[in-house]
């Protein structure tokens, strides 16, 4: 009897855990592709913040996140940095490495052409659970003319931004197959290619996630080194404390 | 030692320290159980030392507060470190306090004569309840305005003064910047010192009537001749030293969240809760933190909000009452009948299935079968108060009164406009409280064995 309580228990705190919180697509419904995020690969790091720079930035900032803080983390020099830089300080001065990676959009303008304010993606990819849907969200645009910019994502179902990516990877069509037994699976054909083959638009979109992945908690590159010293030494302390005790309760039956 | 004693002759020092320490005597055969006592302790420290430093750098203003939390996360060094810490230590301390309350209700240590022991540690979980909730709106994300706002809201269900309640309780008509500044006075300074004052008055009380145990042996009918119960061993060294063996395991796990998994799948800190507090966005799918995921799905089983309210605090309130309802002489599930220990389970499986259930959106199966686990909720404590005299108890009188009153209930939200599906989980699921009393009351009547209690034995074992 004595130990049937604790088993119970420990039954049942591994049922609960089983159940994860439900992995949710923003509301187009179907299941995210794997984004196989790698952020040891620090050349996939820096593509990503290049492109990010290029062709996001101009409406999403990452006001949480500093540009030498990338450079830092990234492995390159400050200097490396700057040619990612583009908006001015109050002196009409290019902004230091140190500044917030901040953009020019104003929110009233943003408000007059998108009907939203672009959103700070600084946290995106800890809002969504990791990086997957981001990967799933970069890939799932497809052509869709009843929409304002002409396009609908996959993943997410009347999205309010159009394709900036569009030149790269090119034109998507939606195409749904039923098989009358009310199984619909949807599928992405490209109609019109962009500059870049299938393959190296996938690697695009991969850096991408990676970086904003890795711009979500920088301290996730490090914070495991730190965690397996803590636990070394806590191992190390457990032994002793363990001996401790026992040579301390050997006289009590 | 003149410095001890120039102390002593202003202060009691070294009779606290004997009183509470050295000559405390516990007894000898405390099980894993029973760490969980100064693991609380631990963390209730870890709150509040990664606090204060959180409180350096986080900014309590609609405007600045999410910014912050994340200037903290990046810039503050070492920011990350202190925010894990202090956010797994919320959930840890959860965890702690869970099984604390669980190690009293299976050894029977909420009984006489240890009730104000039970009651204060009650008071204790109500305020980290307050403690955790109010926190929680701090980083102003998605899911701290959403879950403050669903919690705020029960409140205004309250007849004819809930609209005054609820804006007095937010400093406006909606969530905004003064409930904010006021939750961050409440979490940081008035609640801590109710907690810690609370803590104190808890640990006073059980000195003065000494530590239950897993045998629910009273160990000071026994004593030697210089009046040390025979059972029972100093705290210090033996249980520091012993303690200290569990704080390094908790450590260990501690830090392999803080390290390794510091969102905790999404239970400990919650994904929709990195996008910034807007009060003109809803989250699709809104869930409060895990550990008040129980009372969250009891509140959800009550169609009426009012009523939803009343029975979401009275599934805390009937904790408070235990003591008198259980009025079994036998403390310890060792020596009570199977039957008990068959009630205790059902009630440590249904808290924990409710508890999931909260976290879960909402269907019809798990609808129905949350409004039937509340109802296996409260009927534990009517079964518990029927187990107190087993040999006397009329247990099937018991079964048909606690029947007909899920039956009276089934009656009351039994609704003409049920779907076909709704209708047959109803009948379904009503199930569950037929086996949960079937297995508690009518066993024992029907099977000599399980209602059998074994005799206590007078010295510990083990």
């Amino acid at each position: 009897m004595k130990l049937n309580s604790f088993k119970l228990l420990l039954a049942a705190a591994f049922l609960s855990f089983a159940v994860a919180p439900s992995a949710y697509s923003a509301s187009g419904g179907e299941p995210n592709l794997d984004a196989d995020v790698d952020l040891s690969d620090k050349v996939s790091l820096a593509r990503g913040a290049k492109y990010y720079a290029n062709y996001c930035m101009g409406c999403h900032s990452l006001e949480f996140s500093r540009y030498n803080r990338v450079a830092a983390d990234l492995g390159m020099e400050e200097g490396d940095i700057k040619p990612l830089i583009f908006t001015r300080d109050d002196d009409d001065k290019i902004h230091k490495p140190g500044a917030l990676m901040v953009n020019a959009i104003r929110t009233k303008d943003a408000i007059r052409w998108f009907g939203i304010a672009p959103p700070d993606l600084t946290v995106i990819a800890r809002s969504r659970g990791g990086g997957d849907w981001l990967y799933s969200y970069l890939k799932g645009f497809y052509r869709d003319d009843t929409r304002p910019f002409g396009v609908n994502n996959l993943y997410f179902s009347n999205v309010g931004m159009p394709h900036v990516l569009e030149e790269l990877q090119g034109v998507q069509a939606l195409e749904v197959q039923d098989d009358g037994k009310g199984n619909i699976t949807k599928t992405l054909k490209l109609v019109e290619p962009g500059k870049m083959g299938a393959g190296e638009y996938d690697q695009v979109a991969k850096d991408l996630t990676n970086f904003l992945v890795y711009v979500g908690e920088p301290a996730q590159l490090h914070r495991t080194f730190y965690g397996i010293l803590t636990l070394l030494f806590l191992l190390v302390l457990l032994v002793l404390s363990y001996f401790l005790k026992k040579e301390f309760w050997k006289d009590i039956h | 030692m003149s410095l001890l004693n120039w102390i002593d002759a202003r202060f009691p020092a070294t009779k606290v320290w004997n009183e509470h320490i050295a000559e405390y005597y516990a007894p000898k055969n405390f099980n894993f159980f029973y760490f969980f006592g100064s693991l609380a302790m631990l963390c209730l420290v870890l709150q509040i030392v990664t606090g204060i430093f959180l409180t350096m750098h986080y900014k309590p203003d609609a405007e600045m507060a999410f910014a912050s939390v994340e200037y903290i996360m990046r810039d503050v060094p070492g920011g990350w470190f202190i925010r894990y810490m202090h956010s797994t230590g919320a959930s840890m301390f959860f965890i702690v306090i869970y099984l604390h309350m669980f190690r009293g209700l299976i050894y029977g240590s909420f009984k006489g004569p240890r009730e104000l022991v039970w009651l204060i540690g009650m008071l204790i979980y109500l305020a980290l309840m307050a403690e955790a909730f109010m926190g929680y709106l701090l980083p102003w994300g998605q899911m701290s305005f959403w879950g403050a706002q669903v919690i705020i809201n029960l409140f205004n269900t309250i007849p004819f003064i809930g609209d005054v309640v609820s804006t007095t309780i937010r400093g406006d008509f909606v969530i905004s910047d003064p409930t904010l500044n006021r939750f961050f006075a409440f979490h940081v300074v008035a609640v801590p010192l109710i907690l810690v004052g609370l803590v104190f008055v808890h640990i006073v009380a059980l000195h003065t009537v000494g530590s239950n145990n897993p045998d629910g042996v009273d160990i000071k009918k026994l004593k030697d001749e210089k009046g040390i119960p025979l059972d029972g061993i100093p705290f210090h060294p033996y249980y520091t030293v012993k303690d200290i063996v569990g704080v390094v395991v908790f450590l260990i796990v501690f830090f392999f969240i803080v390290f390794f998994v510091p969102e905790g799948g999404g239970y400990f800190i919650e994904h929709a809760n990195f996008e910034p507090a807007n009060a003109l966005k809803t989250p699709e799918h809104i869930a409060p933190v895990w550990y008040f995921t129980p009372f969250y799905t009891v509140l959800r089983a009550v169609p009426d909000p009012w009523y939803g309210t009343l029975a979401m605090f009275a599934a805390i309130a009937v904790l408070f009452v235990l003591p008198w309802l259980d009025k079994n002489p036998i403390k310890s599930v060792r020596y009570r009948n199977k039957a008990h220990l068959i009630n205790l389970t059902w009630f440590a499986v249904t808290f924990i299935v409710l508890g999931m259930l909260g976290v879960m959106a909402v269907t019809d199966t798990l609808k129905e079968l949350g409004t039937r686990g509340t109802q296996i909720y409260f009927l534990f404590f009517a079964v518990t108060y029927v187990h107190s005299r087993p040999q006397q108890a009329n247990y099937l009188m018991w079964f048909v009164i606690l029947m007909v009153s899920v039956l009276f209930w089934d009656f009351l939200r039994y609704d003409a406009s049920f779907t076909a599906n709704q209708s047959s989980l109803f009948w379904q699921m009503l199930l569950l409280p037929a086996a949960y009393l079937a297995s508690t009351l009518l066993l024992p009547h029907f099977v000599g064995g399980a209602n059998k209690e074994k005799e206590v034995p007078t010295r510990v074992t083990g």
